[in-house]
């Protein structure tokens, strides 16, 4: 136990603590001096003007416009302040750099799945080189969840059916809790795990040594694999053709559709044309594509995305390929039932050695526990 | 001192016969299960929803009780989620949401305006009946099965994933919610329509004005909760498309339907302890209120501007960065007419003759933790700094500070000041004054700990937080500090019971107060008023300096004698 | 706050005037009194309408073909029809209140027994209507994808490839069945009361005949519930082909 241990405030590891904290503590401040004033002022009152004391009660007041302007304004004023500072730290959050590292992460009941971009695998765990910033781009296969790493001040619901992002730069190395906390059904509260800080080098060849789960194919691999299982480049070619567009380099073009409109093909789009092509239909072309929707999985689609992103590149990999290593993530590449998604992930999370810390059978006693915090 | 109108008023609305009054005229169970006297059907209001008082407790109980340990005490995650959304729900549809305007409210409203009834007493009779068969609807799912999705009811896990008694459920709070809803019709329609002669609208108890904002929002909010739940309902049974997005549907949606009620709701609850605590301070200072209109109509502003800002509920939910500020912005602004009430009310007191009862100690007390819990709320209003706050224990302070803190306290003054017309019954004073003192310190050593295991990262929701140990201490603190609350909740039953059996009488007017409810009898007869008032004063027409000289006249006397026992001292008759 | 008796008061005792509560100084605050009652629970139905048309708004937004496509299978005829129906039915209801306050008791049964039967025809259609639906399997759940392919017939193929996403179909007549079938449970509450009132005049009731306002608030409901439907038939059954 730990009744000597009353920590004051979370550490502060990434590039939004020391803003957030400065506001935090103005906040408190501010709180502390309305609640001092409310409370002197009423105790004061209370004990001056009780009920048999001899105080100057002559000419009492009961109407005032300039006081009723006063606490009108002050507290209109001081509130737009407050709304200035969070609001521009909250854009900062929602605004990530153009040369973030992407890792991507699913969440499913009752387990976070982390990939980073060469395909390195892991569960529950984060790894991240320090002074880097890193984005990550979330989805959820099951119910709402949300990423939350109290020592970095981020956090973002996890949602299913479209992807969500959150960034940071992590500025001190060491390990911290990571949280789901979007209550998302009865193991919600073991929904969790850490975030490691790394230094650049170690990361380095943490990521090259594959993480702690082996990592045979990367995420464009994977990608490319699924892109002729279930046949996209039937339509889909190196160049335009009178059945479909071509894919190559179209990542992050600005694209315009039959009604006139167009987008930036970010992945949200992406994901959208693979999945409801019929959204945004691509100048020149008809109704023609199948829709995928409940076809592939979402990891299938990050894939897939991953891997149209490179297309037309060097470093893609060829589209008509064959794809020879062997992979234990294979199996996870088939599609799943939409309905039985949530026994599935009930399963991935008991079968899945790396999903740490869902301990459910015997909790830990007590002490064990806080012996284990003092170490970490 | 008291003003010589009120003896007049007193002299022609005293019923001849004493004994006769809304309690005694008829004994049978069925003169009370089929009553259309808006006093006797907030009796009923009173008893049912301590009942649920009780039931959410209890589970508050266990909570903390099951938070000592990391690794939890006695309960399976299942049960543990299963018992705070029991509370939740509970607390909320079933003990918060009606507390004040369906027992006091309804009791005091027709009183106050000097009316004979609400307008529609059988609507008001069957607004009970859809509270008891709700809350026996969502009795029954609980015990049969459990609910594990929190008071929230987030799409898609409600409607698709949890297995629990959902349907059921949803059905008993989508039933209480019509309770709501002719309360608030049968409010409107009273205070427009049934006001006594010479009671214009800024003759009103600023407690009326409360009632009819909070009318407004019941009657504008509710329906939109009541048909998503019920969309809810019809997606858990018939697969009907409208949450789930596997199927199309859009899952934040549900969160923007939801929050256009139950941000409402929260003023919904607050609003009439605002109106109370106006009462409260106005009374025990002996003066009018200061700056009435301001404080009135800040009720309607904080009722309007309170319908636009669900949003800030869901900064982090994927709605758009720009909505979020919309949203943000707004909260800040409806945080000024609470401002303008808590500096209204603080300076009344100035000047005043200041009586430390105890609903005035109730009083006070909650204007420092309103403050507390008001202010803490724009740390979650602001879109950057509720990022890290968004789900922790911060929020659950925030919230318990402005219900518990707010709503709970106004509640229990309330019922302090108005008992003994209520009841016609006189409790002890000094016990009371004791205990209001026990449930502030309680109510901050509970939950004080909670904003900084919230700032610190602690997810609400969560049983288990042995991967967290750093957070142990603070649990323990509030777990103590509940345990005080949780005695100081329970004693009022006890002391207030005792003073139906053996209190002194009150007579009509105990406190030397002003307003219509205090000129007729305690407990007041059947149609209320003997003959129908005409209002010729205008509202908390106290005079502080007058009664000032009067009492250090008294004062002189008191000081004399050796009996020092002092309640009622205020009336002078 | 001080008050004196009101001289003009008579009292515990108001029964003298007929169908005056208790409650109630005199007709005019009753009358008035039920008014506000009423246009306040009108407000809260069309809140309770209201969070439905933004779903429907905010879907049809979105999945604008797929909308327009699935709306092709509704029959516009009976849309019409029913419409015409409730619009009559309205207009009996007018007269039923006019001649309340002419106190011409038996005009106004008259008129009331028009309007239910003009509502009963109206579900009568809806209940064939709805009937085609269910046979075709339009209606949400699992298999309505594949049965809805074959109602949809040429519509929903194009190319050879489904057009039509049928989530969103499903989306659409899921909303139908929930709109429309929360409209007709209105209807059947409506059918309920006027044929109460109906009783109400038929035996002489005080409450009815010395006072037109529980037949006017009667017709405010009544209005109100073809007025919803005034927005469905548009929002339902004619709908112009998305760009
Ligand atoms: C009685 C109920 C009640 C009341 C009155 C309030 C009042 C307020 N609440 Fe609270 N709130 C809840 C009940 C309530 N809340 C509940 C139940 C939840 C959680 C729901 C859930 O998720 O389960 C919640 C959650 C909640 C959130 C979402 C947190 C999250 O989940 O991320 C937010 C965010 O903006 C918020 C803001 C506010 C604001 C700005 C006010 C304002 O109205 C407060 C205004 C008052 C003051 C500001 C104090 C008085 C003013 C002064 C003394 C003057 C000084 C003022 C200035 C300088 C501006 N509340
Ligand atoms: C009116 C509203 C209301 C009231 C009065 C209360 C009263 C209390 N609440 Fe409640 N609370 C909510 C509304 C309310 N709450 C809501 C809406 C939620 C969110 C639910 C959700 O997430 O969906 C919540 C959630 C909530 C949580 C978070 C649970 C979680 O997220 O995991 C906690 C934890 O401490 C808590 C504690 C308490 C306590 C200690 C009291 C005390 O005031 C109660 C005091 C009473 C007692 C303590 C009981 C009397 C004593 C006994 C029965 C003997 C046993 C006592 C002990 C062993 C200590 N509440
Ligand atoms: C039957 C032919 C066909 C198949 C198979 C097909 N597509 Fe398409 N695709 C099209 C056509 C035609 C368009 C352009 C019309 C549109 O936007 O819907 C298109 C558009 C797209 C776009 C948007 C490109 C742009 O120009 O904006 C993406 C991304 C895409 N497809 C990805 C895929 C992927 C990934 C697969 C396989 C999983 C796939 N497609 C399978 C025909 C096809
Ligand atoms: Cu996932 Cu909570
Ligand atoms: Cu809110």
């Amino acid at each position: 136990m730990q009744f000597n241990n009353f920590p004051l405030s979370p550490p502060r590891a990434s590039n939004f603590a020391q803003e957030y904290d400065a506001i935090f503590y103005a906040l408190v401040g501010l709180t502390a001096f309305f609640t001092l004033v409310v409370g002197v002022a009423v105790i004061f009152f209370a004990i001056r003007y009780k009920k048999g004391t001899r105080a100057d009660r002559s000419r009492p007041m009961y109407e005032n416009l300039f006081l009723e302007l006063t606490w009108t304004i002050v507290p209109l004023v001081i509130g737009l302040v407050m709304f200035y500072f969070g609001t521009s730290l909250y854009v900062k959050m929602r605004t990530p750099p153009k040369n973030a590292t992407e890792v991507f992460v699913i969440g499913k009941q009752w387990m976070w799945h982390v990939q980073h971009g060469n395909g390195v695998r892991e569960n529950n765990t984060l790894h991240v080189p320090v002074g880097v910033p890193i984005k990550l781009t979330m989805i959820s296969q099951d119910v709402l969840h949300a990423f939350y790493i109290p020592a970095f001040r981020v956090q973002e619901h996890v949602v299913p059916g479209r992807y969500t992002q959150l960034w940071f730069t992590p500025t001190e190395i060491g390990e911290y809790h990571l949280f789901c906390n979007m209550y998302c059904g009865t193991q919600h509260s073991e929904m969790g795990g850490k975030v490691v800080v790394m230094s650049q080098k170690e990361f380095a060849s943490w990521l090259s040594e594959g993480g702690q789960s082996s990592a045979p194919l990367s995420m464009e691999q994977a990608g490319a694999k699924i892109y002729n299982k279930v046949g996209c480049n039937n339509c889909h070619g190196a160049e335009d053709t009178l059945r479909a567009p071509s894919l190559y380099g179209i990542y992050n073009k600005r694209r315009t559709f039959a009604d006139g409109t167009s987008l930036i093909a970010d992945e949200e789009y992406m994901r959208s044309s693979i999945l409801r092509p019929y959204d945004h239909i691509t100048s020149g072309y008809g109704q023609t594509m199948p829709i995928y929707e409940g076809q592939v999985t979402e990891e299938d689609v990050l894939n897939l995305v991953a891997y149209i992103k490179v297309l037309g590149t060097p470093t893609a990999p060829s589209p008509t390929s064959n794809v020879n290593r062997k992979s234990a993530s294979a199996t996870a590449l088939g599609t799943n039932d939409a309905t039985s998604l949530a026994t599935n992930a009930v399963q991935a999370n008991t079968d899945d050695p790396d999903a740490s810390p869902t301990r459910r059978a015997g909790s830990p006693a007590v002490g064990a526990v806080a012996a284990e915090g003092r170490n970490r | 001192m008291s003003s010589p109108a009120i003896t007049k008023g007193e002299l022609k609305n005293q019923p001849q016969n004493e004994e006769v009054n809304y309690l005694n005229v008829e004994h049978t169970i069925s003169s009370w299960l089929l009553t259309g006297d808006h006093k006797r059907i907030a009796m009923l209001y009173l008893v049912s929803a301590s009942f649920f008082f009780f039931l959410g407790s209890i589970a508050a109980g266990l909570i903390r009780f099951e938070l000592t340990s990391p690794a939890g005490v006695v309960l399976e995650s299942e049960t543990y989620n299963k018992i705070f959304s029991a509370h939740g729900i509970i607390m909320i549809f079933q003990f918060l949401v009606p507390a004040i305007p369906a027992i006091l409210g309804n009791f005091l409203l027709p009183l106050m305006i000097g009316a004979r009834d609400l307008a529609f007493p059988r609507l008001n009779l069957a607004s009970w009946y859809m509270f008891m068969v709700g809350g026996a609807l969502i009795l029954i799912g609980m015990i049969g099965g459990g609910v594990d999705t929190g008071w929230t009811f987030y799409t898609p896990y409600s409607s698709m994933y949890s297995n629990t008694q959902v349907t059921l459920v949803l059905v008993g709070i989508f039933i209480s919610g019509f309770s709501s809803i002719t309360t608030g019709i049968n409010f409107v329609a009273t205070i427009h329509k049934m006001r006594a002669p010479g009671m214009t609208w800024f003759r009103l108890p600023l407690f009326v004005w409360a009632m009819y904002s909070t009318s407004l929002l019941m009657i504008l909010g509710t329906p939109v909760v009541a048909i998503t739940l019920l969309l809810v309902v019809f997606e858990r049974l018939f697969k009907l498309p409208i949450f789930s997005p596997e199927l199309g549907g859009d899952p934040v949606l549900f969160q923007h339907l939801f929050w256009f009620y139950s941000h409402p709701a929260v003023y919904i609850m607050i609003l009439p302890a605002f109106g109370i605590i106006s009462e409260l301070i106005a009374n025990f200072s002996r003066k009018r209120i200061f700056g009435y209109h301001f404080v009135a109509f800040s009720s309607i502003a904080i009722a309007g501007l309170g319908f636009l800002v669900w949003g800030h509920h869901m900064f982090i939910s994927s709605q758009s960065m720009y909505e979020s500020i919309v949203f943000s912005l707004i909260s800040f602004l409806v945080a000024v007419p609470s401002a303008i009430k808590i500096f209204n009310w603080t300076t009344t007191m100035y000047k005043g003759n200041i009586r430390l009862q105890s609903p005035m100690i109730y009083a006070i007390g909650f204007l420092g933790i309103f403050t507390v819990g008001g202010l803490t709320g724009l740390f979650l209003g602001g879109t950057g700094t509720d990022v890290h706050l968004t789900a922790t224990y911060f929020v659950v302070a925030h919230f318990h500070y402005v219900m518990v803190g707010g709503t709970l306290l106004g509640f229990l003054g309330g019922l302090h000041y108005w008992w003994p017309k209520m009841t016609g019954r006189l409790y002890n004073d000094g016990i009371a004054k004791v205990n209001a003192v026990i449930v502030f310190i309680g109510f901050n050593l509970t939950f004080f700990p909670q904003f900084i295991l919230g700032w610190m990262g602690m997810p609400r929701r969560y049983h288990y937080y042995y991967f967290a140990p750093e957070f142990q201490a603070y649990h323990i603190m509030s777990t103590l500090g509940s345990s005080v609350l949780g005695f100081g909740l329970i004693l009022p039953a006890f002391y207030l019971t005792m003073s139906l059996i053996n209190g002194k009488k009150s007579g009509p007017n105990p406190w030397g107060a002003h307003g219509l409810e205090w000129e007729t009898a305690s407990p007041p007869p059947t149609s209320n008023f003997l003959e129908t008032p005409i209002v010729l004063d205008e509202v908390y027409d106290f005079d502080p300096v007058s009664e000032h000289e009067q009492d250090m006249k008294d004062l002189d006397k008191w000081e004399s004698t050796t009996d020092h026992q002092s309640f009622p001292t205020e009336d002078h008759h | 706050m001080s008050a004196i008796s009101n001289p003009m008061d008579h009292g515990h005792d108001h029964g003298h005037e007929p169908g005056l509560h208790h409650q109630y100084e005199d007709m005019a605050q009753q009358s008035e009194t039920y008014i506000v009652g009423m246009w306040t629970f009108l407000v809260s139905e069309v809140m309770f309408f209201g969070a439905l048309f933004l779903i429907y708004t905010l879907y049809r937004w979105n999945y604008q073909l797929d909308f327009y496509i699935a709306h092709e299978h509704l029959d516009v005829k009976l849309g019409a029809i029913n419409t015409t129906v409730l619009l009559f039915s309205s207009f009996t209801m007018v007269m039923a209140v006019q001649s309340a306050q002419l106190k011409n008791r038996l005009k106004v049964m008259g008129y009331l027994a028009v309007t239910v039967l003009c509502a009963c025809t109206f579900l009568v259609i809806k209940y064939f209507e709805y009937k085609s639906k269910f046979a075709d399997h339009l209606y949400p759940g699992a298999g309505f994808a594949d049965d809805a392919v074959k109602a949809f017939g040429n519509h929903a193929l194009e190319n050879g490839h489904v057009a039509v996403n049928m989530n969103h179909a499903q989306l659409f007549y899921g909303l139908y069945f929930g709109m429309t079938g929360l409209h007709a449970l209105h209807i059947i509450v409506g059918i309920g009361v006027i044929i109460s009132l109906i009783r109400l005049w038929f035996n002489r009731a005080n409450t009815v005949i010395h006072d037109y306002v529980p037949t006017e608030m009667v017709g405010l409901y009544w209005h109100f519930v073809d007025l919803v439907w005034i927005f469905l038939f548009p929002l339902f059954y004619l709908m112009p082909l998305p760009r």
